[in-house]
């Protein structure tokens, strides 16, 4: 039995109903968990299976579709040279996961970018500020139903009333 | 000019304070480091030894802007950078100037989003704008040129 699969059955074994499904698509495989038994089974795998490294932590945004979020988790074993991955599905109004950091420390900074870009919030997380845009930036901008924040471009039959609008800079 | 001619090989030269004070302005103008983003890249290679900007008088680039007189905005400036980038500008003795290097502080260039601001001039008040995504440095040196053609038709009533 491969390793990925010996991990799973480890997930199902503690776990039971938590592990919602497992999708396996080209020797990639996906494991759906409930939002609550996250952190448990990240640490499972973390001392039983040998999945010492996350790779990558992630959200999509599915607006309107209910649940909204799917949080990503990527488990790399440095040992067997294994990916695994674990997806979240949280809903809009509950967009509140508990923190991977102390499973895995390099989860803070991720865990900051999600909050800055989709405002899904981390309890106990050490310190839970924007990390990308501006402290005290409104709104967060790679959710769906945020405005994609162009301006018109100038070209040259419109060149005159754009200038006209342009906040230019003074001295 | 008539009086060079009385005095012949003494080594005199006349000429106005305007284009004294321009010339010495333009033959020694200090860059400020500002290199943002891809763009910094060609400006490092414009003031190396293939193309060099030294032979302008762009001897040496200063990181402080107390100690610079012209601040290449090299590549694209955010939202979160501008702030800062006036700052900088304000922190800078007169007389100074600005060259915006690229397309990204030229005008947003590939970028029309919420994070990058579209086009520097909306920061600071541009002189010279360069085009090019990265210009060359060949470009960039053009546009050093083009500055110091502009200051030196600059005229003293303005700020003396």
């Amino acid at each position: 039995m491969s390793v990925v699969e010996k991990a799973v059955n480890l997930l199902r074994d503690r776990l039971g109903e938590d592990v919602q499904e497992v999708i396996t698509f080209r020797d990639q495989t996906t494991v759906v968990l409930e939002s609550s038994a996250i952190v448990n089974a990240c640490t499972l795998l973390r001392d039983h299976a040998e999945f010492d490294f996350l790779a990558a932590l992630t959200a999509v945004d599915y607006w309107p579709e209910e649940p909204r979020f799917k949080i990503v988790y990527q488990l790399y074993s440095l040992p067997q040279k294994v990916f695994l991955g674990l997806n979240v599905f949280i809903s809009s109004e509950d967009a509140e996961l508990p923190t991977m950091e102390t499973v895995f420390p390099n989860a803070n900074w991720h865990e900051r970018e999600i909050f800055d870009m989709f405002g899904i919030s981390f309890e106990g997380h050490s310190d839970l500020r924007r990390i990308i845009m501006p402290h005290d930036w409104q709104g967060h901008p790679l959710r769906k139903d945020y405005p994609l924040g162009y301006e018109e471009v100038q070209f040259t039959f419109n060149f005159d009333e754009i200038d006209r609008r342009k906040p230019y800079a003074k001295e | 000019m008539g009086i060079e001619s009385k005095l012949g090989n003494l080594g005199i030269v006349t000429t106005t304070l305007e284009q004294v004070v321009n010339w010495s302005r333009t033959r020694a103008m200090w860059p400020m480091l500002f290199g943002l983003a891809c763009c910094a890249i060609e400006m490092m290679a414009a003031q190396s030894a293939d193309y060099d900007m030294s032979r302008f008088g762009m001897e040496l680039m200063r990181a402080s802007p107390r100690q610079s007189d012209l601040m290449i905005v090299a590549g694209r400036v955010t939202r979160k950078m501008a702030p800062v980038l006036r700052r900088l500008y304000d922190q800078m003795p007169d007389p100074k100037w600005v060259v915006a290097m690229g397309d990204c502080c030229s005008c947003g260039g590939v970028f029309n989003n919420y994070a990058v601001v579209p086009g520097v001039d909306e920061i600071v008040p541009v002189d010279v704008y360069v085009a090019g995504c990265p210009p060359r440095p060949e470009g960039l040196i053009h546009g050093i040129l083009t500055l110091h053609e502009k200051v030196m038709g600059e005229k003293i009533k303005d700020y003396a």
